[in-house]
């Protein structure tokens, strides 16, 4: 029932740093995420060149799992294509869901003691569904 | 005062089995008292059958369990008659019923209003209706404090308006509707009056007599009875104006080849199967309530209120969603910490035992008009104590220092 790691502070400074944060002058995709459980939101940019993410801008309005999985967005999203944001949001869940992070995304085992608070599984989703999106967005402009 | 929440608290099997529980999420849910559940099972293992169907003693039974609820919840709402009463899944499916059976009657133009301050279940319904049909929404603006703004009722509530539906009481500010004024006016231009009931049937027996709306519609759950059941209660007359909503077996009069006709209420609006063992939990729910002292137990509950209020108002950066007073306002207390997520706030208060409400509560046009995305709701039942404001008090201070 307790939660005792759930802030640690790794995962408070990691949302705290909001890698990311912000907007683009110009971005090639966009996208506004609302979690209806919450109401939570994101809205997240991103540049592109030949497929793959350039920059990343979000603007976040959520708790602090939610924050600090936009930041972890920000800091590692960059070099991403579509196939690959996709693919990652599904990783991300199985990381929730008690698997090991993927490469290259090691704080994401941060939000391991989010794993029994399945209500919580869309806070940190969020930021990674709306990277998916945003670069689905653009395939599809 | 003649009332110990510690007594009435072991009529809670959940609450009476875990004492360190701080349950203060009533406004979603009540917990389930023994006799809704005493009453349940006594169905279910005595006298299970389906209603109003068989000729068999078992059945017999069966129906006069299940027409026994309705008279017991007629009684708690001071019905003119059990045919008053129609049993649905909840008040959520109590107002799509109107909304779909009055709104039949509807056209382009015609006027329904609400207020700023409803649930989502107050609202959609007749955001739904809106497409289908082409009315017009018109809404009653609050004040300050959330309350609704009865100044502006006669801008807002003209000659086109065909049915008023406001909340009894606020999910969120615990404010209760100033009903008269509402039902006057909606009177005075020939409109029905549909009033949400979920947050207030726990608070006391309803009057609905006194109110003098058209329907009233509450869930079961909130009122420590079963989930899955809830009741539309409509003045005789304007149920039997109402088309069904749905279809199918129990509705009926006859049913040809050609053409099928209908029961009258409240039968017609109980297509199919009902929830008969949650309506009979009700039923003894509300009979078991209505013999309670409410005026102690709500004296209670108030004073419960005010102790968070105040200990509430000495956090740094908290904000308040609602009135600060307590007159004509349920115990319901909804907040804000300044940099604190409010399902932040309520996962380090479940490390406290202290179950409280975090998000938008179903109320996001409310939320909108307070400017925030969310808050923190506590809602207190009889069975709460000081113990349970003080764990959520110092939960709240261990929230701010792991937090901010």
């Amino acid at each position: 029932m307790n939660s005792p790691d759930l802030y640690q502070q790794a995962l408070l400074d990691l949302a705290r740093a909001a890698h990311g944060a912000g907007t683009l002058p110009s971005p090639d995709g966009s996208v506004l995420r609302d979690s209806p459980l919450c109401g939570d939101r994101v809205r997240l940019q991103v540049a592109l060149e030949a497929g793959r993410i350039t920059a990343i801008a979000h603007d976040v309005k959520g708790c602090l799992l939610c924050r600090a999985a936009a930041s972890l967005v920000g800091l590692h999203g960059t070099g991403l294509n579509a196939t690959e944001a996709d693919a990652l949001r599904g990783q991300v869940a199985a990381t929730l869901a008690g698997s090991e992070p993927p490469p290259g995304w090691p704080e994401l085992a941060l939000f391991a003691p989010v794993r029994p608070h399945r209500n919580r599984h869309g806070c940190v989703l969020l930021p990674f569904e709306a990277l998916a999106a945003a670069l689905d967005s653009h395939s599809r402009a | 005062m003649n009332f110990s929440p510690a007594k009435w608290r072991r009529h809670f099997p959940l609450l009476a089995a875990h004492h360190e529980l701080h349950y203060l999420d009533n406004a979603a849910t009540g917990q389930t008292c023994a006799a809704a559940l005493n009453a349940a099972t006594a169905f279910d293992t005595q006298s299970r059958a389906n209603v109003l169907r068989g000729t068999y003693r078992l059945a017999e039974q069966a129906d006069a369990a299940y027409e026994n609820a309705r008279r017991q919840a007629a009684a708690y709402l001071n019905a003119a008659g059990s045919e008053e009463v129609v049993f649905t899944a909840g008040t959520t499916a109590s107002i799509n019923l109107v909304a779909h059976a009055f709104g039949e009657g509807l056209h382009a133009g015609d006027e329904v209003v609400l207020s700023l301050a409803e649930h989502h279940s107050n609202f959609v319904p007749w955001q739904m209706l809106r497409e289908r049909r082409g009315v017009v929404l018109r809404l009653l603006p609050l004040t300050a404090d959330g309350r609704i703004d009865l100044s502006r009722l006669g801008e807002t509530l003209t000659p086109r308006c065909k049915l008023a539906a406001v909340t009894h009481a606020s999910n969120v500010t615990g404010a209760v509707t100033g009903l008269a004024p509402i039902v006057a006016a909606a009177r005075a231009v020939g409109a029905r009056v549909l009033i949400d009931g979920a947050q207030a049937v726990q608070h006391g027996p309803v009057d609905v007599a006194a109110l003098g709306a058209d329907f009233y519609a509450f869930s079961g759950h909130k009122a420590f009875g079963p989930t899955g059941v809830g009741v539309l209660w409509g003045r005789g007359e304007a149920l039997a104006a109402l088309p069904p909503f749905l279809g199918g077996g129990g509705m009926i009069g006859r049913v040809t080849v050609e053409e099928t006709t209908y029961a009258p209420p409240p039968r017609r609006f109980e297509a199919g199967t009902p929830p008969i063992a949650q309506a009979i939990g009700l039923g003894a729910a509300l009979d078991w309530l209505r013999a309670q002292p409410w005026a102690d137990m709500n004296a209670h509950t108030a004073r419960l209120a005010q102790r968070l209020i105040d200990g509430l108002a000495v956090l740094r950066g908290l904000t308040f969603l609602g009135p600060r007073d307590l007159k004509e306002r349920l115990p319901i207390v909804s907040f804000n910490l300044e940099g604190i997520h409010p399902h932040d706030a309520c996962q380090v208060l479940d490390e406290y035992g202290v179950a409280v409400r975090g998000g938008h509560h179903c109320a996001q046009p409310l939320m909108d008009f307070f400017g925030v995305q969310g808050a923190v709701r506590a809602s207190i039942a009889p069975y709460n104590d000081d113990a349970d404001i003080d764990a959520l008090l110092a939960g709240l201070q261990d929230a701010v220092r792991k937090l901010k």
